[in-house]
């Protein structure tokens, strides 16, 4: 295909807080100063910046990319905000890359940030607003409503039992117990914890959900030659893909993600990956409920159409298992906000390549990876196939 | 890559102070349907991407994204929303075929500008939430303090403002899609009412309804595709501070660094002789003198003279604004830019009608995301 | 990689009840008058005379609710308007405790996803149940719409109050 070859040559990120002291802007910058001290660049290597950052609601700034450019680093440079919801994460760095494939730019900087705590009375009210405004808010809907409902779904279409999909919050936040910036992480949970917790909106309960954070995440991207220059162990965006289904969310069969086949599809397909489940050596499949991870797992085709669970009861996802899924610990394990934790997935996949995870280090030189995120009204898919 | 890309269909509804027949998504369509006509595609098969320019304050809705796709064929395809401006989308879709990602690549935005009660409100949202915004200003004041500077500095007369104000207003009447043209006098302009001294009030655009759909493509493809491609030769975009106390209030840095690298990727040397004519943003008419001279049209404190002089006329030397700008069509919110864009394409093709320039070779289309804004984006585009 | 995580600081809710940190508060007025079009504006014209109505395209055969005029899978208009019931089954629902403010709830709103009988298969709306015990809610379950009296409709999704199983 001739496309030009760019990598991720250095990440860095703030800790994921329930509510930061930080502003916004000043968690990019937080963000952004990490990354580029990790590849030992300067603001004035950096030809571009790309910004990736959900609901303006949260922060409570409208135009939010515009107030957010000082704090990324975008001042005189040419600046831009790709905006799909929660799946902007990945999104991000796939923007990142065609800037730099594009030729127009030869170093590009992506910088997630979220800052969800500001909304008052409580961020999830900020939800209300995302549903059709005349055919569904007047029935004072709920971010919760839709994944329950799609979570029902899922479970009612494969049998599947709350202890199966709590294997999944139980194996994150194990795995963020090892994560420097985590908020969630838990040595010690179990099963049975995540079932007593409180219920939110059955089948959800409170510990199958990652809640509220702030944060963000910087990486660097490089062409090429000037990859090689920066670091000796550039890890190369091999694939990209992305997919938004239609609007109407209550049309749609909701116990499979589509959207994320066709956007894996692509992925691959771009990578040359013709096996992912042998081709792949670890998964961050975006994990703000438990079951997405398996609803996910599944949609980029790494295990068939309800077998995910199985997977998970058996430790194939566990980090010394065949197929290691989070190993990062996840939304569920180290927080979820929103942009922030996308991006936080594709830096964790950055780390693990280049052998650089410490205590979450999966084993047996892993060389290819791939991230996924999602978001809107069940709809969006975002991956990104990384390798050395 | 050393691709070259094309717009190769471009469609409208509108555009309207008021659009109460149609939803945005059947406007969009109706947008859509005409753009995939004229270019001789199917959006289903045929595209392999969609970039739309929408922000969820203007909305009415959080992560408006969802509601992109239906009205664009794109339904379960690659598509994501820019933050941003419509010129910023079409920079995305730009980069996805330049780099051999992608061949066909939709590009949307749209104003429902109607629909939205407060919008002072909702702009005055977008300033800082510690250091500016519980000052409780209406944001127009900001065009009002950069306009007075520039005033004070000496930069241009409020005459010559009022003369912009003339021109694009006149220039809209020869445009069935504007909104706002008027046939008005200088004395007019400056006796309306001030709505944040020096501005007055019929120096600021008003708004209007509308959509606007263009289809890129690489050259090879666009050869097999029908309608008259437009080569888009360079294209630029970047951002001074936000800040209200760091910004630079005399030089439109955001307009000067998006024409340097529109000019550098198109290989123009010397604009003002290579550029035949410019869309520019007039979102206030002084805007449009301060953005000719950020982008090297016009040398320092010369917007001005020219204007007066009749040299942005459509029958002057550098014709600014034959569309009518946003004083002359309306305000589009986010899709002012190709607004701007839409222009340039229709007078390179020969299909202006009444306003029809003669000889036109390069067009330039710059755009500025408005207040509180130092964003802005320019495409150079030739026939 | 510990060394390239910012030493972000999190603040705990009693730092602001106890007025430890300083902070700005600000209530944005965001109001809109949304344009209904064609399609949506008959929707809301079809509830207030207690009916639900849809949209058909021949090409793809779908009978469309919410309707559209324009068919975004076959990207042409769609051709005819097609009254649909007011009957149908539950595609999926959920037991929500919690409202959209984060408020606990004593008893669950029930959100669900309802298949219309009369339009394409599949082809379901968001809506409430009530009359109904939580407990007993099932995919599948037939249900009925419950209108609000006509003098108390608007044209809105609210005119119908709730859908209840149908016994």
């Amino acid at each position: 295909m001739g496309l030009r070859r760019v990598a991720v040559v250095g990440a860095g990120m703030t800790k994921f807080v329930r509510r930061a002291q930080e502003t916004g802007r000043e968690l990019a910058w937080e963000a952004v100063s990490k990354a580029l001290e990790s590849c030992e660049m300067t603001l004035d290597q950096i030809d571009c910046v790309v910004m990736g950052t959900a609901p303006d609601a949260f922060d409570g700034v409208h135009m939010k990319s515009e107030w957010l450019a000082d704090g990324a680093g975008a001042w005189g440079k040419p600046y831009m905000r790709g905006y799909v919801g929660g799946g902007t994460g990945v999104f991000a760095p796939a923007q990142g890359w065609y800037h730099v494939a594009s030729g127009l730019f030869d170093t590009c900087l992506v910088v997630c940030e979220e800052k969800m705590s500001p909304t008052q009375p409580h961020p999830q009210a900020a939800f209300n607003s995302i549903f059709d405004n005349i055919t569904e808010r007047p029935l004072g809907p709920n971010l919760l409503w839709i994944f329950a409902i799609e979570m029902n779904a899922y479970m009612n279409r494969y049998g599947l039992k709350k202890e199966d999909i709590a294997l999944v919050s139980v194996k994150n936040k194990r795995n963020a117990a090892d994560h420097p910036a985590s908020l969630l992480g838990d040595p010690n949970i179990t099963v049975q914890d995540v079932l007593n917790s409180e219920v939110l909106a059955w089948p959800v309960q409170r510990l199958d959900v990652s809640p509220v954070t702030d944060g963000a995440v910087a990486i660097v991207l490089a062409a090429d030659s000037v990859a090689r220059r920066v670091t000796p162990k550039p890890i190369w965006i091999e694939g990209i893909g992305w997919c938004l289904d239609t609007a109407y969310w209550t049309n749609r069969d909701l116990s499979y993600p589509t959207y994320v086949e066709e956007a894996a599809r692509r992925a691959y397909a771009m990578a040359g990956i013709k096996e992912p489940r042998k081709e792949i050596h670890i998964a961050e499949p975006y994990d703000p409920f438990d079951y997405k991870e398996l609803h996910h797992l599944e949609g980029l085709m790494l295990f068939d159409k309800g077998q995910a669970p199985e997977a998970t009861a058996l430790g194939i996802t566990q980090r010394n298992g065949d197929l290691p899924v989070c190993p990062s610990g996840g939304l569920l394990g180290v927080g979820n906000p929103i942009a922030a934790a996308g991006l936080m997935k594709i830096a964790e996949l950055f780390w693990q390549l280049r052998g650089e995870a410490g205590k979450r280090q999966v084993p047996g030189n892993p060389r290819r990876g791939v991230a996924q995120a999602w978001g809107d009204l069940m709809q969006v898919g975002t991956v990104v196939v990384m390798g050395k | 890559m050393n691709r070259t890309v094309e717009i190769v269909g471009v469609g409208w509804s509108g555009f309207r102070t008021i659009s109460p027949d149609l939803s945005y998504k059947e406007m969009i369509f109706e947008a859509a349907t005409r753009a995939y006509t004229e270019a001789g595609i199917d959006p289903r098969n045929d595209v392999q991407g969609f970039v739309t320019a929408a922000e969820d304050y203007h909305e009415g809705t959080s992560i408006f994204d969802e509601y992109t796709p239906d009205q664009l064929g794109s339904a379960l395809r690659p598509m994501h929303t820019i933050t941003g401006d419509g010129l910023h989308a079409l920079a995305a879709a730009y980069m996805k075929i330049a780099s051999g990602l992608m061949d066909v690549v939709v590009v949307e935005a749209h104003s429902k500008a109607s629909n939205i009660l407060t919008l002072d409100h909702i702009t005055a949202f977008a300033e800082d939430p510690t250091f500016e915004r519980p000052l409780a200003i209406n944001p127009i004041a900001l065009a009002g303090l950069e306009m007075q500077m520039l005033l004070s500095a000496g930069r241009f007369t409020l005459e010559q403002c009022a003369q912009v104000v003339v021109k694009n207003k006149n220039n809209a009447l020869a445009n069935p899609a504007a909104a706002h043209g008027a046939a008005i006098g200088r004395k007019t302009v400056l006796e309306s009412q001030v709505v944040a001294s020096p501005l007055t009030r019929l120096m600021a655009a008003p708004h209007a309804d509308g959509a606007i759909v263009m289809v890129l493509a690489d050259s090879d493809t666009a050869k097999r595709l029908k309608g008259k491609p437009v080569r888009i030769r360079g294209i630029g975009w970047a951002n001074d501070t936000p800040a209200l106390d760091s910004r630079d209030w005399l030089h439109a840095q955001y307009a000067r660094k998006s024409a340097e690298m529109a000019y550098r990727v198109a290989g123009i040397r010397h604009p003002r002789s290579e550029i035949d004519f410019a869309e520019v943003d007039d979102t206030f008419a002084y805007k449009e003198l301060q953005h000719l001279e950020a982008l090297q049209l016009a040398k320092p404190g010369e917007a001005g003279i020219l204007t007066a002089q009749g040299a942005t006329e459509r029958d002057g030397e550098l014709p600014v604004n034959p569309g009518g700008g946003c004083l002359g069509v309306g305000s589009l919110l986010d899709a002012n830019g190709l607004a701007r864009v839409l222009e340039v394409v229709l007078q390179l093709r020969g299909e202006a009608g009444a306003r029809q320039l003669k000889n036109v070779k390069t067009g330039l289309a710059f755009t500025w995301r408005g207040v509180p804004t130092t964003s802005g984006a320019a495409v150079v585009l030739s026939n | 990689m510990e060394h390239l995580v910012y030493p972000t600081r999190g603040l705990s809710e009693q730092a602001f009840e106890k007025h430890e940190v300083l902070f700005e508060t600000w209530h944005v007025k965001a109001e809109y008058a949304w344009d209904t079009g064609v399609a949506i504006g008959k929707y809301l014209d079809a509830l207030k005379n207690g009916r639900l109505i849809g949209r058909r395209c021949f090409k793809c055969k779908r009978v469309m609710v919410p309707p559209r005029m324009f068919c975004e899978q076959c990207f042409r208009p769609t051709d005819e308007w097609v009254y649909v019931q007011d009957t149908g089954i539950v595609k999926t629902f959920s037991l929500c405790y919690v409202r959209w403010d984060m408020v606990r709830l004593k008893e669950p709103e029930i959100p669900a996803v309802i298949d219309l009988d009369g339009a394409s298969k599949g082809m379901g709306i968001l809506h409430k149940l009530g009359e109904v015990d939580p407990k007993a809610v099932k995919v599948g379950m037939r249900v009925q719409a419950v209108w609000k009296p006509a003098a108390e409709r608007t044209g809105s999704i609210t005119d119908i109050a709730y859908f209840k199983p149908i016994q």
